[in-house]
């Protein structure tokens, strides 16, 4: 009886969907996930060489192709390897298994003496004049997996474990065209689009000399409905009929989110959808102190550094797309939708932009591409976004808020937790419906899905990680699902964690001050869980912590910890500060358990990215509204810069369990908390709203 | 009415006809030339994606007016080195692992040779700050600060260009 299929094998059990034997000497692995700077591709790599025995060197990794790679939806969640990872494994180890009974009927032999080097067929570990190259005509992959190949034990892992060097950073070090933006196809025409400012408005009149004028060079509008393009055969010509066209066409019903909405609190008292999680309310209040706090986060935008882009062709009948984003085949699906095409009609290839870190530009990028294509057949069609249109039309993520109420009992320890939140979706991708920008521009569009978030067992969307790991009686979650929010909302990032691990985090730590308990102690007085316990003891012990250290002293440092959705990679954080008018970070400590980890060089490059982009969400991300996305550009949406990253030291623990969970969003949500507990720490006072800005320390340095 | 302009490119001389006078170089190196290597990130000299060497000194090429170069030496990342005969930078960049989607390299790969042609033994703070001009977003500062300390040294001890 074999074990059950994983899941993403059991969803594309085909195995010539994942591995293939394209040349002699050479093994193409396939794969639904996609590199998006995470180094995915090469962990990927690693996986496929230690289960069928072949050298690296032999591997070239494909992904991202609806013709021919596995549909493993999204490539987001940090399940590239916890879920993709682990398919591919097994899919290998089923494909060496129908290799081996291929050589000892060839051989003539019981395949228990064969084994596999470098591709090559040993008996008794001599050579057999045997390997996959000479088998391959004679093993059909276009079947089912079975599950009946034995996967390795950690023991036998050579590859997997090693500090592989990424197999796409040579390209970009070098500057060769790495990018989708560098993509040239012959005949190919450039393309912006003149955005809809906002669903629902309508052009009013066109200046088409003018935009033309300013091209000083052909130019041509296309136009569906409200749906607007500039093609040409000049890119700067087109860039420059853009920038023109903002000013030369007028629109009709327009609305721009308002000043006034563009704090957290502003969805406190819109229309909403109320899901309860967890314990039933009502816990005995008896001998129990009451503690409340209200903790916010304003909309944050994925601020990719590569304006978004997408390639289209639309030929006999057939639209290729070319896009970086992060899930083909749900993209598929909404351009047939939009564009009323069967999806076999449509071709939908991945290629690298830059880091996304969620749902960003990407899919719509494409569908502009895609519809200008439809439009001009038989014409490859590069269409790109400005920066301002980056910043002001991505999906945001939501602003969120979040009450913590607890009710604690005599020896100062939680009894009864309750994460009370109020946030718009984090799911609006592509998937259902249209979800893409330009679809609401044009005639008609596919109906809006239900208002939904992510659900439970993808580890929710608003509510990711809202509930606490520990040992805590009664827990719930209280989520206020807003309906509609002043700008379009949807995935970045580890979703809602972010917000609920700082609120949670830092509710802990003034749990910990009330029980007059040091904050690391504290955590682990209401900890069982192992591994929780593991991380938080080693970054304890990397930052020298130190339970005396007095507050109010302008420096000061904090802990966070959380296990990513409950159910991926440990982490925990120490950071150490300084605060002035502003927050100056000293050094920031992790400790991550991800269990078994590919390339622990490439996990803790994801965990030093996921500090860096917190700290920066933290201390100075946030995207304004005033009248209209006032967040335009670096200028008004600055990131954290060189001269400000902090030293980050960070360790992995516990490397080599079998089972991998999911690393690249384990450290944002609790380097959040201990910035905000180290910047209590320093001042001797709590700011419970995101960013951390100067306005707000002097506000809680006059308030004390 | 726009005029021809004569410049170099990574040891090149090159003759363009921009379309207009205020056609960036960016343009002009991505579109014209095919040098696809100096990324466009913002087109406002605000992320650094477009840095390229102006007779020695790092500056943003994605508002630069092509004519402002003319007669001038332009190095863009590929002028730098190759896979088969990389730059003490890139070797270092590749040894550290220094990057993640890899977007802003090019920019940042070209400040830091500015910087260490300058200044051949900066500090941390100093790279730091001669980078604070390009925009990392995927958090990979630190790997690039390091990458950068490494090349340094590599180049005082002869194995720079």
């Amino acid at each position: 009886m074999n074990a059950p299929l994983p899941a993403m094998l059991h969803d594309n059990p085909r195995l010539d969907r994942w591995i293939a034997f394209p040349t002699r000497g050479k093994v193409t692995v396939l794969t639904g996930r996609v590199e998006l700077g995470q180094g995915v591709l090469t962990a990927m790599a690693q996986i496929a060489s230690d289960e069928l025995d072949v050298s690296l060197a032999r591997i070239g990794v494909h992904s991202g192709d609806t013709e021919t790679t596995p549909n493993e939806g999204y490539t987001a969640g940090s399940m590239s390897i916890q879920a993709g990872g682990i398919a591919l494994r097994q899919a290998c180890a089923d494909v060496r298994a129908l290799f081996m009974a291929a050589a000892a009927k060839r051989l003539a032999c019981d395949p228990h003496v064969l084994s596999v080097r470098d591709g090559a067929i040993l008996r008794d570990g001599q050579p057999t004049g045997e390997d996959y190259w000479t088998l391959a005509p004679q093993v059909n992959l276009a079947v089912a997996a079975t599950g009946a190949g034995a996967a390795k034990p950690v023991s036998a892992f050579v590859a997997i474990g090693a500090n592989t060097p990424r197999l796409d950073l040579p390209d970009k070090v070098f500057g060769a065209p790495a990018f989708i933006h560098d993509m040239r196809l012959p005949g190919m025409r450039h393309a912006r689009v003149v955005r809809q400012p906002s669903r629902g408005a309508s052009i009013a009149t066109i200046d088409e000399a003018a935009i033309k004028r300013a091209a000083k060079a052909p130019v041509t509008l296309v136009r569906n409905g409200n749906f607007l393009a500039i093609v040409g055969d000049d890119e700067t010509a087109v860039d420059r009929a853009a920038v023109a066209a903002l000013t030369a066409i007028n629109w009709n019903n327009v609305e721009q989110p308002a000043a006034s909405q563009q704090e957290a609190a502003w969805l406190l008292q819109r229309p909403m959808v109320d899901i309860k999680f967890g314990a039933p309310e009502g816990t005995d209040t008896q001998g129990k102190q009451r503690f409340e706090a209200t903790y916010t986060r304003g909309y944050l935008a994925h601020a990719s550094i590569s304006p978004s882009c997408g390639l289209a062709l639309f030929k006999d009948g057939h639209l290729t797309v070319w896009t970086h984003c992060q899930g083909v085949f749900p993209l598929r699906g909404a351009l047939a939708r939009t564009l009323k095409l069967a999806p076999e009609q449509i071709t939908v290839q991945h290629v690298q932009g830059s880091g996304c870190y969620g749902h960003n530009g990407a899919d719509d990028a494409a569908a502009d591409a895609a519809i200008i294509a439809m439009q001009t057949p038989g014409v490859p069609v590069r269409l790109r976004w400005r920066r301002e249109e980056e910043f002001v039309y991505e999906p945001k993520t939501s602003a969120m808020v979040v009450k913590v109420r607890a009710l604690v009992d005599a020896n100062g320890k939680p009894a009864d937790w309750t994460a009370e939140i109020w946030s718009g979706t984090h799911n609006g991708r592509p998937g259902s419906g249209a979800n893409l920008l330009a679809a609401y521009a044009l005639p008609e569009h596919p109906a809006d899905p239900p208002l939904n978030d992510v659900p439970e067992s993808n580890g929710g969307g608003a509510t990711r990680n809202a509930e606490p790991l520990y040992d805590i009686p009664q827990k719930r979650i209280l989520q206020h699902l807003v309906a509609e929010t002043p700008v379009r909302v949807s995935s970045l990032r580890g979703l809602g964690a972010m917000p609920n691990v700082f609120a949670l985090e830092c509710a802990i730590d003034e749990l910990a001050e009330r029980a007059g308990v040091d904050p690391v102690a504290y955590r682990l007085s209401i900890t069982g869980d192992p591994r929780a316990r593991a991380v938080i003891e080693k970054v304890a012990t990397m930052a020298k912590w130190d339970p005396q250290a007095t507050g109010g002293t302008g420096i000061g440092s904090g802990i966070g910890f959380a296990r990513y959705k409950n159910k991926a990679a440990y982490g925990a954080v120490v950071v150490e500060l300084e605060v002035e008018e502003e927050i100056r970070l000293r050094h920031v400590w992790a400790a991550a358990d991800a269990g078994l980890v590919v390339n622990p060089d490439g996990a803790i490059n994801q965990l030093e990215g996921g500090i860096i982009q917190s700290a920066s969400w933290v201390l100075k991300e946030q995207v304004r509204f005033d009248n209209g996305v006032a967040s335009f550009d670096w200028e008004t949406y600055p990131v954290l810069k060189f001269s400000e990253v902090p030293e980050i030291d960070i360790q992995l623990i516990n490397t080599r369990d079998p089972v991998p969970l999911g690393v690249g969003e384990a450290t944002a949500g609790p380097t959040a908390a201990a910035i905000g507990n180290a910047v209590s720490h320093a001042l001797g006072a709590r700011i419970r709203d995101l960013p951390l800005t100067r306005e707000r320390i002097m506000a809680a340095l006059l308030k004390d | 009415m726009t005029q021809t302009v004569n410049f170099e490119v990574n040891g090149k001389s090159v003759s363009v006809t921009p379309l207009s006078d205020d056609t960036p170089l960016l343009d002009v190196l991505r579109i014209t030339l095919g040098l696809m290597g100096t990324r466009f990130g913002c087109g406002l000299e605000q992320c650094g994606c477009c840095t390229v060497l102006i007779d020695g000194a790092a500056e943003k090429s994605c508002a630069k007016p092509v004519y402002s170069v003319a007669g001038k030496a332009v190095v863009t990342i590929e002028g730098l080195g190759t896979k088969e005969k990389p730059h003490p930078l890139q070797q270092a960049f590749l040894d550290e692992q220094a990057g993640q989607c890899g977007y802003c390299l090019s920019g940042i790969i070209v400040s830091a040779k500015a910087l260490l042609d300058k200044n051949p033994a900066p500090t941390r703070a100093e790279i730091a700050a001669a980078l604070d001009g390009n925009i990392c977003r995927c958090g990979s500062h630190n790997r690039i600060l390091r990458a950068i300390e490494k090349a340094a040294v590599v180049m005082r001890n002869g194995g720079g260009r």
